[in-house]
């Protein structure tokens, strides 16, 4: 029997349906990017280490460069273009501006999305929970200090 | 676990108003940036698509140095939906080679966009597959034969100057760039010391700062006008284009470069010139738009890395008081494959030679040499950290050996505030500072007056503890004359920067800048700068997002790198922002019936009389008056309402004889406090507890500044601990990705308290100095804090390696003795 090499992917992401054909070994970042042109998640790595690429599927978190797009069919995908109600920023979001807890801004949106998916679970994480909580991204410019500034503020908003 | 505390001086040390300060400079305004990024609606390189774009994929060279007999595409190209090639033969007939800034033996080395005749390291392209999707491209690369007769290869810079393996027949040496330089009178202050102390070998080690964005580029060719479009993320494209049009055989304004948003770039964006000149010439080759898009795996092995320098016979001239005299040294520094961007490794370190100290006499006799491995660019701190790592060094083994307090030794041999400016023995002028206080406040933020108790606690707990200290400068502004006294035939001087401001028509006022951002806010900067000197807001000054050679506002220097913008880039800004505000108060004037422009004042969005506030033109009126309505303006106003500055720093040709000169223009000053706990049974350690100081002058946007120096402090402190590039016997990297080269995540950042004071320099535009490389200066203290730790184990080892994991660490307490016999001190 031939492999299946292609398949039709329906999903839901940020709320908008969409359904592509897609190659069997698509990478699911790749499918979000390339495909449907959310260009929001990055990609920093080939390995699954630096979670530029976090977003959360069916309401877990998770790093969409260790997952093929196949594997999403029927998945409700938040991604970084999601959070924002309109021009109207999620604390979050805006605690990371007014404590600069981004510089290039190329981590920021998986950053972003583990933060989110932390504070979703744990209210007010202490700042080694908020440390664990990030662990598998990684950001080159802050050094962090100012990201964890920026998740306390917002846990206590 | 991070506690930042910010001290802030009871009085800043020296207060010199610059005209322009009058709200919002040296404010946090919220940054610009930041509402398109944490929206996900950033605009990087990988971001930008074009129809029926081909992706490349770069065969790369399993081996570390080969000579290429054959390469055979036709397997790949039968594949369906593979575009095109590109190898080595057809870039040696396309192309010239890129220039090189050596000398000879370096200047007749032949560098290309893909190996022509040999694969010079693991990783080296040797080809290029362009595809209708990545992952198409990357199947078909492995379709590409290429037959390959390995050569013996050589890892070790000190054994390639043996020339016994060579990498480039055409250079006939391994060496790049040597030369000695000597200022002051070295024989003299050994003859008048009372101690001479003398380290055999220290070695600064492989690492970069890997920025998170990979490389890459999307090219354009437009076959009518012969001109290629390049959105990518080079972050000094000025010089990039000076590289490649001669190459190419174009003109310069063939080239047309394009970034918004670049995520990161530490230097290691500089030399991109080899990939963006083969994506050139696939996409006129294939005629259609061409995306490459670097894999860590290859940026780790194949794009940039640190420069790599061994210290050899360091010999440090001391008096009984503990006065250094300055210090000899044997340098090899070891640029990896192909020099690139060097051999100015071998002249930047030369803008800090004393480091922070009064040394007079300073012998540095300095080889760069290249070996089968990756690349090396510019590095956050590029040269003079691991300068300031051996001057830090000396400080500290030398305190050590005499039994000094390294706080002392440091206060005592520091240049003293008083003396600023202060010229170094090669003739750099420090600008201004005060290392002592800086030190003062480090210390009071580490808590060292408890320092003792903590170490009676620590053994207690059976842990050594160390205390270090890293002080650092971080010289910004380069005068690019420097690369002069490398190579006299190279026409490089002086430094520019390239601002645009204009007021539009309906009262935009809209800055076009010539540099290449990668997070440091020069959106929000820029506004603040304009705001204040246009009597506006920053929210009404719209400032260009990234960079476009179309703009026509960049030069010969442009770009982002080498610690300057606040100098160079606001100096532009400034300039061009005090141009148009004279502009629009002559436009006002010439309204209001003839009032002479000094009557005129700009303020809160509006032109007005001074006398006579309710005679008021808002911006708008003024834009639209010029641009559409202006029949009847009198004939002899001469403006545009949109005007170009060139910032120029005041820069004199270096003397090349003497290599003698003011090599840049600031000196930032980072003083680092550390405290190590190492468990002596197995070498792990933790740093406990961490301080910094940093003094940029007048610091436009604090929370800024301060983000640069968290985001160098992390990276100093990733070098220290773990980072670091190893090889193989084969020339294979051992750390070719985020598994096994760890770089520091949250968990792993130490307790951070940070300190400030601000000298302004009275050298620049607006009294900033420029900032953000930091100089190593974590390296600096956690070495020093694990010499200190290891130290007071009777005969303790010496810490000679700036990158010490535990695997290190625990080799030093089991053989203290092999890195002690690298250190003798004859006391007379």
């Amino acid at each position: 029997m031939e492999p299946v090499r292609a398949q039709t992917v329906k999903v839901e992401v940020n709320g908008v349906e969409y359904e592509r054909e897609v190659d069997a070994r698509r990478l699911l970042i790749h499918f979000i990017r390339d495909d449907l042109g959310l260009t929001g998640s990055h990609i920093g790595c080939d390995t699954g280490n630096c979670g530029a690429c976090s977003i959360i599927v069916d309401g877990t978190l998770l790093k969409s460069c260790m997952m093929l797009a196949v594997q999403v069919d029927g998945a409700k995908i938040e991604t970084i273009e999601g959070l924002a109600d309109g021009d109207q920023l999620t604390p979050l979001q805006q605690a990371f501006s007014d404590h600069h807890a981004l510089q290039c801004g190329y981590c920021t949106p998986g950053m972003l999305m583990s933060a989110t998916a932390l504070l979703r679970k744990n209210r007010s994480p202490s700042d080694d929970e908020i440390r664990k909580g990030i662990q598998g991204n990684l950001c080159r410019c802050t050094g962090y200090v100012n990201i964890v500034e920026a998740i306390k503020a917002a846990a206590g908003s | 676990m991070t506690e930042t505390t910010t001290v802030s001086p009871a009085q800043p040390l020296v207060v010199e108003e610059g005209e322009a300060q009058r709200g919002f400079i040296g404010t946090n305004v919220p940054r610009k940036e930041d509402k398109r990024l944490v929206q996900g609606q950033g605009v990087f390189f990988d971001d930008v698509k074009r129809h029926e774009m081909g992706f490349v994929h770069f065969v790369r060279s399993p081996y570390a140095h080969a000579r290429i007999k054959h390469v055979d595409v036709s397997k790949a190209l039968e594949l369906d939906g593979v575009y095109g090639t590109l190898t080595g033969d057809e870039v040696a007939i396309l192309t010239d080679p890129f220039f090189e800034l050596s000398t000879p033996p370096g200047a007749h080395i032949k560098d290309y966009a893909i190996a022509v005749g040999s694969a010079r390291h693991v990783g080296d392209p040797v080809a290029a597959v362009v595809a209708r999707t990545r992952e198409l491209a990357r199947d078909a690369s492995e379709l590409v034969e290429v037959e390959y007769e390995p050569l013996p290869h050589v890892l070790d810079g000190e054994e390639a100057l043996k020339d016994e393996v060579i990498l480039h027949e055409d250079a006939g040496s391994n060496t790049v760039w040597s030369g000695v330089f000597d200022w002051g009178d070295f024989d003299a202050a050994v003859a008048e010391a009372d101690h001479v102390v003398k380290i055999d070998r220290l070695h600064f080690d492989r690492f970069s700062s890997t920025p998170l964005e990979c490389a890459g580029v999307l090219v354009e060719y437009n076959r009518g006008t012969g001109q290629w479009t390049l959105y990518g993320n080079h972050q000094m494209p000025g010089v990039g284009a000076i590289w490649m049009a001669p190459a190419l055989r174009v003109g310069l304004d063939k080239l047309r470069f394009v970034s918004q948003d670049i995520g990161g770039g530490f230097g290691n964006k500089i030399t991109l010139h080899p990939q963006f000149t083969a994506c050139c010439l696939l996409a006129r080759k294939l005629n259609r738009p061409v995306q490459w898009t670097e894999w860590r795996t290859d940026q780790h092995t194949a794009n940039t890395h640190g420069n790599e320098r061994t210290f050899l016979d360091v010999t440090v001239p001391v008096k009984a008081d503990g006065t250094m005299l300055g210090f000899s040294v044997r340098a090899v520094d070891d640029c990896g494959a192909f020099p690139r961007y060097e051999p100015l490794g071998c002249i930047i370190w030369a803008q800090v030679t004393p480091g922070c100290y009064r040394w007079r006499n300073v012998r540095v006799d300095f080889t760069q040499v290249c070996t089968n491995k990756s690349p090396v660019a510019p590095n956050r701190g590029y040269s003079r950290m691991q300068h300031l790592w051996l001057t830090e060094r000396i400080i500290d083994i030398v305190s050590q050996e005499l039994g000094l307090d390294p706080v002392a030794v440091r206060k005592k041999n520091y240049v003293k505030h008083e003396e600023f400016p202060y010229e170094t023995p090669n003739g750099c002028i420090y600008d201004s500072g005060d290392y002592a206080r800086c030190l003062d406040v480090a210390l009071e933020l580490i808590g060292y007056d408890k320092i003792e108790e903590r170490r009676v606690d620590a053994e207690a707990r059976g842990k050594l503890l160390g205390f270090g200290i890293g002080s650092t400068l971080d010289s910004g502004t380069n005068n690019f004359g420097q690369s002069m006294i490398l190579n006299p035939e190279l026409q490089f001087s002086g430094n520019n920067e390239v601002a645009t401001v204009k007021l539009d028509i309906f009262g935009e006022v809209v800055v076009t800048l010539g540099t290449v951002p990668q997070g440091q806010g020069h959106e929000t900067t820029t506004a603040q700068v304009v705001a204040d000197i246009l009597g506006c807001t920053p929210d009404d000054v719209h400032v260009r997002a990234g960079h476009d050679s179309y703009w026509n506002s960049h030069a010969g220097f442009s770009g982002t790198y080498a610690s300057q913008f606040a100098v160079t880039g606001l100096g532009a800004v400034k300039g061009a922002a005090e141009k148009l505000a004279v502009e629009m108060k002559q436009l006002a004037g010439a309204v209001f019936g003839g009032a002479p422009p000094e009557a005129i004042e700009l303020a809160e969005g509006h032109a007005r009389i001074k006398d006579n506030p309710e005679a008021a033109l808002p911006f708008m009126a003024l834009g639209a008056i010029l641009n559409a309505n202006n029949a009847g303006l009198p004939e002899d106003l001469d403006i545009t309402l949109n005007v170009r500055y060139v910032y120029r720093p005041p820069f004199q040709k270096p003397d090349l004889e003497r290599k003698y000169g003011n090599l840049t223009l600031t000196y930032a000053t980072q003083v680092h406090a550390c405290i190590v706990e190492i468990d002596p049974e197995t070498g792990v350690y933790e740093i406990v507890d961490y301080a910094a100081v940093d003094d940029c002058g007048k610091r436009i946007h604090p929370q800024i500044v301060e983000g640069q120096v968290h985001g160098a402090t992390a990276h100093g402190l990733g070098a220290a601990t773990h980072e670091v590039f190893t090889y193989d016997a084969d020339g294979n990297l051992l750390t070719p990705n985020f598994y096994d080269y760890h770089v520091p995540h949250a968990l792993d950042m130490p307790p951070m308290r940070n300190g400030f004071i601000e000298s302004e320099s009275p050298f620049t535009p607006l009294g900033a100095k420029g900032m953000g490389e930091g100089g190593g200066a974590g390296i600096h203290a956690v070495c020093a804090a694990l010499q200190d730790a290891l130290g007071r184990r009777g005969e303790g080892p010496i810490v000679w390696r700036s990158c010490n994991p535990y695997h290190r660490v625990w080799d030093l307490l089991q053989s203290p003795q092999e890195s002690r016999n690298f250190v003798t001190v004859e006391s007379r």
